[in-house]
């Protein structure tokens, strides 16, 4: 759920903008810049494309603040925006796979089923891990780069998910708003996304 | 009474407290009594929270002269 602050905080910010405030404008763009270009990779896989899609969103932006809505927050509608040409641009690039085609009942299942004996016990429990926090497991330098080949490896619509709960830190509606899906899909492919994330992560901490 | 399999299936909800209370607490039972599915829980939470430290992508921290323009253009 948004925040009266929040939506306080867009009132405030929107009639700026529509006041023509070039330094709001600037904050706007220097806050949501590098988030918006990640979300971008996630659809698109050259940078430069990307950083169009980013300019795009903008341009967007800038025409639709008139007839803004503030059915969603400010940064919803804006990443939305961005969200609908990423997957234009994908599609046209060759880049984006059909959303159905990766829900399939097994086709990219993230299940850890040969983990487990047929009633359902563990035959291959998790490894132990030593790290308790975040700054334990980012001590070393690489575990950073697994965690981002991994989200890189998955499936484009369970990256999205993932990228934005976990990476942007962006609650469940907004983000079945942003990519026009279900709170039931939202939930399984962040639970996708999260199992196979998890399971590479220990597969390298094992390698050492 | 969940089995280790559905404890997994249900771990990334868990962590988001998104399951109905009565899963919860069936969660949170099978927990006290599991080490294994305890330790896959902790790692489950413990990727997530890891993964909301990984700085996005450096973008120029100038606003691109093109889209102020263009901002100043839609205002006039």
């Amino acid at each position: 759920m948004r925040s009266e602050t929040d939506s306080d905080n867009d009132g405030a910010v929107l009639e700026r903008l529509l006041a023509g405030d070039e330094a709001a404008f600037s904050a706007l763009v220097a806050a949501h810049q590098g988030s918006l270009l990640r979300l971008a990779l996630t659809f698109v896989s050259d940078r430069g494309v990307a950083e169009e899609v980013v300019q795009e969103t903008w341009l967007g932006v800038i025409k639709g603040l008139k007839t803004f809505e503030k059915r969603a927050s400010l940064k919803t509608w804006i990443f939305r925006i961005l969200v609908n040409r990423a997957r234009t641009r994908g599609a046209r690039d060759g880049r984006t796979l059909n959303f159905s085609a990766l829900q399939g009942p097994d086709g990219d299942s993230a299940d850890l089923v040969e983990r487990f004996s047929a009633e359902g016990r563990w035959i291959q429990p998790p490894s132990l891990w030593q790290a308790q926090d975040p700054e334990d497991l980012l001590l070393r330098a690489e575990t950073a780069e697994c965690l981002k080949s991994a989200i890189a490896s998955l499936p484009e619509n369970q990256r999205a998910v993932v990228t934005l709960r976990d990476l942007e830190g962006i609650d469940a509606q907004e983000i079945c708003n942003i990519l026009s899906i279900s709170e039931t899909n939202q939930r399984v492919l962040l639970h996708r996304a999260r199992t196979k994330v998890r399971a590479m992560l220990e597969k390298h901490l094992k390698r050492g | 009474m969940l089995n280790c399999r559905e404890i997994t299936e249900r771990a990334s909800d868990f962590i988001d407290a998104a399951l109905p209370w009565h899963v919860r607490l069936e969660v949170r039972l099978h927990l006290m009594m599991c080490r294994l599915c305890r330790e896959y829980v902790r790692q489950l939470a413990l990727v997530v929270r890891t993964l909301r430290r990984l700085p996005s992508p450096e973008v120029a921290p100038r606003v691109n002269q093109e889209l102020l323009a263009l901002f100043r253009a839609e205002r006039e």
